[in-house]
């Protein structure tokens, strides 16, 4: 707004209009009104779900829920610190993996390395990725993925087995696999992300590395990798947000056991996969016992989604 | 600036050419060949995840797969008719509720908020209503909906599905819709102004239709996005092995076709699952494909 004239807003009140059309406006501006506030109104009615939910479960378990690996529906035992761990590790080693990929392909297809139609058609491609069910991924995970990972595990196991993490046999389903279907699933975020991040670094920070003598890629790393770093950091933590509360395709592959373990070829458990699995069939304290997992999981979340916004709204202020 | 010719044939040509032995180029190199490398194992898992739906599930495509009940567990032959019915039928329900809100959310927050606080929480909301995980949107509709039968006393149903599905889109259809209204140059709502038109008629009239692609793009991505969630739809809108019975009885859908008969330990289930992977897959991307053609538009 380069002009230095009124707001339509105010224009719009300086003039003297008929009742009838007044109240047309003041109704409509009253019902968006409304509609925007359907999303407070959602917010706090999934918390206070949650909570409602939630309340018989901290009433008995407190914070033994949370420390305590001991699901027993039968004996009405609840702890959910497997599924707590589960979550934690499968989303933080996802990304691990996912975040080199990740801004490795991003620089990629926006440095110049290759021909600019093979790059877009890359970046299309990594997009098309997140379009992917996650279902279709679990299914895919399930017949084609861990059948060809099993041998190598295996020999995994072989030649580690003497570490903890590395210490079970494995036998299908597990985390290992259930961490890769997560790189596949948070790679297109942290790469679009990534990506943004990199074309928004001013044009001339790379036009004085390349003036004082640096070649592409001491440029790439110590001048526009830094640049970007708070903008991709921002990626990331939606990335881990998502990861976090991803549900299908790690249901499908994780094995869903209850029991705590230390490795990662064994069988493990992730909050979502724990509610996607029994709040069907659950009643009385296990569905309370599932909310108080639930609640667990939009805590973790709801702290991770809101540094991730608040380390983008920091980077937005940095080169306008 | 001009150099003497003392000066000019000091620069040695020889100097100046590329030695792709020295160090630094040969960093250059590797680095080069490594991204290109985490470029193709990116690209890797989306070739051979289409690779292996559109062969395994293309091949069993027919009329009858497309048109029949799935069979009793152990039984060969059926189809999947019911579950691409109720999937349309979730998703019709979820954007039926979605876009409207979303729509006239985006709309205050582009046209009336003026930035104030009010409007802050809204975006602040929004963008924490994005990241709140598929399956708590299920875990609400059900403490909401299913568990306090308010549909006619009915727990599971097709509705519940579609409104944990509207849950979902709603944070899409308003951003899409705020960002698009903000890319509406100012000049068209003075113009409005000018020849009498009241506030309401120039958002209807002349900034709404204005920005038409760039919502309808974003929500025809919403609406696929939709159609292949599978979390929120567990214990909403459960399952159905027969056709639909209305709004409010358990419905069908393909996402949970897939994850229920994927697990199954019989051949003709997990058949019916890459089937219906193929039909939602190729729905999904044809999706994506026509909000780019769509996005070209803007």
């Amino acid at each position: 707004m380069g002009m230095r004239a009124p707001s339509p807003d105010q224009l719009f009140a300086y003039r003297h209009r008929p009742p009838k059309e007044k109240w047309v406006d003041q109704g409509f501006r009253q019902l968006v009104e409304v509609l925007a506030s359907v999303v407070g109104v959602l917010l706090l009615g999934i918390l206070l779900t949650v909570l409602s939910g939630s309340q018989q479960a901290i009433a008995d378990y407190g914070f033994s829920f949370l420390t305590s690996s001991d699901w027993d529906p039968n004996n009405d035992r609840y702890g959910a610190f497997t599924a707590i761990y589960g979550t934690i590790l499968t989303s933080v080693l996802s990304l691990v993996i996912a975040v080199p990929l990740g801004v490795g392909t991003a620089i990629f297809i926006t440095e110049n390395l290759i021909p600019l139609p093979i790059r877009h058609v890359l970046g299309v491609m990594v997009e098309l990725l997140a379009a992917i069910p996650s279902v279709v991924l679990g299914l895919w995970a399930i017949f084609v993925m861990e059948p060809f990972l099993r041998p190598i595990l295996q020999l995994v196991h072989q030649l580690l087995g003497w570490l903890p993490f590395f210490s079970t046999e494995p036998q299908g389903p597990g985390v290992t696999p259930a961490v890769l279907i997560l790189v596949v699933m948070v790679l297109p975020i942290i790469t679009a992300i990534a990506r943004d991040s990199i074309q928004q670094v001013p044009v001339e920070l790379r036009q004085a590395a390349y003036g004082i003598g640096t070649t592409r890629w001491d440029a790439i790393l110590r001048v526009i990798l830094p640049a970007a770093v708070s903008g991709i950091t921002g990626g990331v933590m939606l990335a881990l947000g998502r990861a976090m509360g991803e549900t299908m395709a790690v249901t499908m592959i994780i094995g869903n056991s209850t029991k705590f373990s230390w490795s990662l070829l064994a069988p493990g458990n992730t909050i979502s996969a724990m509610l996607a699995n029994q709040f069907g069939e659950a009643d009385g304290h296990q569905v309370s016992a599932l909310m108080y997992a639930a609640l667990v999981l939009i805590v973790l979340t709801l702290v991770v989604n809101v540094l991730a916004q608040w380390i983008v709204r920091r980077l937005s202020l940095k080169y306008n | 600036m001009a150099f003497s010719s003392a000066q000019r044939s000091s620069f040695q040509r020889s100097t100046l050419r590329f030695t792709a032995g020295l160090p630094r180029n040969r960093w250059n190199l590797f680095c080069t060949s490594l991204a290109g490398l985490f470029a193709a194992i990116a690209v890797l898992p989306l070739v051979l995840v289409l690779v292996y739906v559109l062969i395994k599930g293309g091949a069993l495509i027919s009329t009858q797969l497309l048109s029949q009940l799935p069979p009793a567990p152990g039984l060969a032959g059926g189809g999947i008719g019911n579950a691409i019915l109720g999937t349309v039928v979730v998703t019709v329900v979820a954007s039926l509720i979605a876009i409207p809100v979303g729509v006239g959310g985006g709309i205050y927050l582009a046209e009336y908020s003026a930035g104030g606080a009010f409007a802050q929480f809204v975006r602040f909301g929004t963008n924490v209503l994005a990241g709140v995980p598929s399956i708590i949107c299920g875990v609400f509709v059900y403490g909401l909906i299913v568990s306090t039968r308010v549909f006619f006393d009915q727990s599971y149903s097709a509705m519940a599905g579609g409104i944990a599905l509207a849950v979902l889109m709603l944070p899409t259809v308003i951003k899409t819709t705020d960002e698009a209204l903000k890319l509406v140059p100012n000049e068209l709502r003075w113009g409005a102004l000018g020849i009498g038109a009241s506030k309401f008629v120039t958002v209807i009239r002349v900034t709404l239709p204005a920005a038409f692609t760039p919502i309808a793009t974003g929500v025809v991505l919403g609406i696929a996005r939709a159609a292949g969630e599978t979390a929120p739809l567990i214990f909403t809108a459960l399952f159905s092995p027969f056709w639909p019975e209305g709004l409010f009885s358990p419905i069908a859908t393909m996402s949970v076709l897939i994850f229920n008969f994927a697990i199954m330990p019989y051949e003709a289930q997990i058949a019916l699952a890459w089937a219906a992977s193929f039909v939602l897959v190729v729905m999904i991307l044809a999706a994506n494909l026509f909000a780019r053609w769509l996005g070209r538009f803007a």
